[in-house]
């Protein structure tokens, strides 16, 4: 027989107590997907849910520096059990960088997901919120794979090139039948808008959660609660 | 109890059900060998595997009488910026850096450079993580 990589038969069996799992997606970059799913996991925790945070951002992750994760480290019980970060169940690659750059290329990135899938407990969950990496390369590639039950929640901004992207994107999803619970316009009259509070209140969940920007997301999501 | 600590366990836990689906495909009716390879570069601990492969396979009755054999497989290196090729033993990692590859053997990208011309871009050839290298079993 060939070689048989073990790790994904338990992937599976390692989300299944996770009720319901948002992607949060756009295939620019610097249009504000982290903030939107840090925030977002921040509101679900506010209202109660159980609620997991996954960076899959891995040459980019983020989201610890948005929550102030600081010291906050995985516990070893048979497997990685997250930390809490506010109340959120907390995963990223930044807990294993040491600060530094992680440079990866596409194979590798699918191992990195992988191996972190398979070792991380997770336990019982109302959501799970993913932020995903831009584009629809390996990374995005391996979520859409590995979580067949996300549905995406797709972030972008009012310029033409963002939204010219959007388009492009909303019709991969289409075609690979993965769901789009909604589109939040950031930066935007129409959507959440700019709100120059937000750079000040980055590593400070409270702060975060007291800006416009979580208010109008809040709004904006509530749907997908 | 220290056993229930490691994270190994979640790796163990993956060789079992993975061999056992291999072994259902295939029809056999008991598992008798299962060959897991042990990369370098993740220093799986070499205690605490065996044994959580053995408490694990008892759920399993395909595998219950499984003997498990470990095979060491050196980690090895190839530069993509200047085809160096090295292997481990120059480096010498800080004991967080090592527990960190340990969890996700990625991370050596970021904490390893290629010797020759210090490029972080080079390919684990082999020694990785785990992985099953044969099963063997009777029908």
């Amino acid at each position: 027989m060939t070689a048989l990589d073990p790790r994904p038969s338990v992937i599976a069996d390692r989300l299944k107590k996770i009720k319901k799992i948002t992607a949060v997606t756009g295939w620019k970059g610097g249009i504000g997907k982290s903030v939107t799913a840090s925030t977002l996991a921040l509101l679900l925790t506010e209202k109660g849910f159980k609620t997991g945070l996954l960076d899959l951002d891995l040459t980019g992750a983020s989201c610890h520096f948005i929550l102030g994760s600081g010291k906050a480290f995985p516990r070893e019980d048979m497997g990685l059990i997250p930390p809490f970060v506010h109340g959120v169940k907390f995963m990223s690659i930044s807990f294993f960088s040491k600060g530094q750059g992680v440079p990866l290329r596409g194979a590798n990135v699918t191992d990195a997901i992988i191996e972190m899938l398979a070792v991380t407990l997770w336990g019982e969950l109302d959501h799970l919120v993913i932020d995903m990496p831009p584009g629809i390369g390996d990374a995005a590639l391996d979520a859409l794979k590995f979580f067949p039950k996300a549905r995406i929640l797709a972030v972008t901004t009012p310029s033409p090139v963002a939204r010219d992207v959007l388009r492009r994107s909303l019709a991969v999803y289409r075609a690979m039948r993965v769901p789009v619970a909604g589109l939040v316009e950031n930066m935007s009259p129409k959507g959440v808008p700019y709100d120059p509070r937000l750079d000040a209140a980055m590593g400070d969940p409270e702060k975060v959660l007291r800006t416009v920007f979580a208010k109008k997301l809040g709004f904006l999501t509530r749907k997908l609660f | 109890m220290y056993h229930l600590a490691m994270h190994e366990w979640a790796l163990a836990e993956s060789v079992i059900k993975a061999a056992a689906e291999h072994a259902a495909e295939r029809k056999m009716r008991r598992v008798s060998e299962v060959a897991v390879v042990f990369g370098e570069l993740q220093a799986i601990d070499k205690e605490i595997f065996p044994f959580a492969m053995k408490e694990l396979a008892k759920k399993h009755p395909l595998m219950a009488a499984a003997r498990f054999k470990i095979i060491d497989e050196p980690a090895a290196f190839r530069c993509r910026a200047c085809s160096a090729e090295f292997d481990l033993k120059r480096f010498r990692k800080e004991s967080d850096e090592a527990e960190f590859i340990h969890f996700v053997p990625e991370m050596a990208h970021s904490f390893i450079k290629c010797p020759s011309c210090k490029s972080p871009d080079f390919e684990i050839t082999a020694g990785r993580g785990v992985y099953i290298r044969h099963i063997k079993g009777s029908k």
